[in-house]
């Protein structure tokens, strides 16, 4: 592979660019391919946006030449609502995972950069936020301020979108509350089910950094599709 | 939060290898394509392989890695490009498989 083609390729990574590497398996030759980004009608491409798709690379056929398409999609993203000291233990795993992270808090002396050192931080009101960064179905949010003030614009704006993971903190009553108000706001049973909450897998996690682990699994159970009593 | 890319844990694939390049350095990538069983990574997983030997990224769980590696060397300053196939019940020289009972196909190719 040209040198060229890679600094390209890492070029479009950080721009957030969908990507595409195709490799013809005989000859060796690569190029990319931004399928989301023309009109052009070719088997080639289609193969690349299917891929892009199902975030899945895969070897496509295509007359007498097998090439294979690696994919290069953004990260997936993770919303945290509320800079409270899970979060400061959150967004370094959640990033080691992969995700791109934003914590989102309009109080100050919580979304401090001394607390969140190299943490993207948001201090708008949280439905804000979450109405100009878009999340769509590549995207979690997890609210974790126990504050219906915060944490509710928060949900109401993740319902209306198509994130994978909606995670809530909050006790069983908490969450009992919750249910009422976001019914009284005209959300169905099916829209409030897509809510964790409690939020986590139940591991008894205690510390802040425990009850991030059980946050960060099942939201990677989410993710992967596996079933979760 | 705002690492960039992979670059935080120091596991970035591609960044590494334009990375060594610009050290005038011998480079090589390896791409997972195919597998059958329980693969331990995924299709399209890499590695990144210096002129040294040092690697970056992962093609399975340590498995196969030294063949890899051992070819890449090779790929380096021959150029072009390989297809390797490991799985258990391997007989080539290699005498390296994966224990997990898998299959995968990697493709090797040096950077230019």
């Amino acid at each position: 592979m040209d040198n060229s083609l890679l600094q390209e390729l890492q070029i479009a990574r950080k721009s957030k660019r969908q990507v595409v590497l195709a490799t013809n398996l005989t000859s060796g030759k690569s190029e990319l391919l931004y399928p989301f980004e023309t009109h052009e009608v070719s088997e080639l491409l289609d193969e690349a946006r299917t891929a892009l798709r199902f975030d899945k690379p895969h070897e496509a056929k295509i007359d007498d030449d097998v090439f294979f398409l690696n994919i290069f999609n953004p990260p997936l993203r993770l919303f945290i609502v509320g800079a409270v000291h899970i979060a400061q233990k959150l967004a370094p795993m959640a990033a080691a995972t992969g995700y791109e992270v934003i914590v989102i808090d309009p109080r100050r002396s919580f979304g401090s950069e001394m607390r969140f050192p190299n943490v993207a931080l948001d201090d708008r009101w949280p439905d804000d936020a979450l109405g100009e960064l878009a999340p769509d179905r590549r995207s979690a949010i997890v609210t974790l301020t126990h504050d219906a003030k915060l944490d509710d614009p928060a949900l109401e704006a993740a319902l209306k979108s198509d994130v994978f993971y909606i995670g809530a903190l909050g006790s069983t009553r908490t969450n009992a509350k919750r249910h009422q108000r976001l019914t009284a706001k005209g959300f169905s049973e099916t829209d409030i089910a897509r809510i964790n909450g409690p939020v986590g897998l139940d591991i008894g996690a205690q510390s802040p950094a425990e009850i991030a682990v059980s946050i960060m699994a099942e939201l990677t159970a989410c993710l992967r599709g596996k079933a979760i009593e | 939060m705002n690492t960039d890319l992979d670059l935080a844990a120091r596991d970035d694939v591609i960044e590494s290898a334009l990375h060594w390049q610009t050290e005038g350095k011998k480079v090589a990538l390896a791409t997972v394509i195919q597998t059958w069983g329980s693969a331990p990574r995924p299709v399209g997983s890499q590695l990144a392989i210096d002129e040294a030997g040092n690697m970056v990224g992962s093609v399975s769980g340590g498995c196969v890695e030294g063949a890899v590696i051992q070819e890449a060397l090779e790929l380096m300053n021959s150029g072009g490009h390989k297809t390797l196939e490991f799985g258990v019940s391997n007989d080539d020289a290699w005498e390296v498989g994966l224990a997990c009972g898998g299959k995968i196909r990697i493709f090797v190719e040096a950077v230019g």
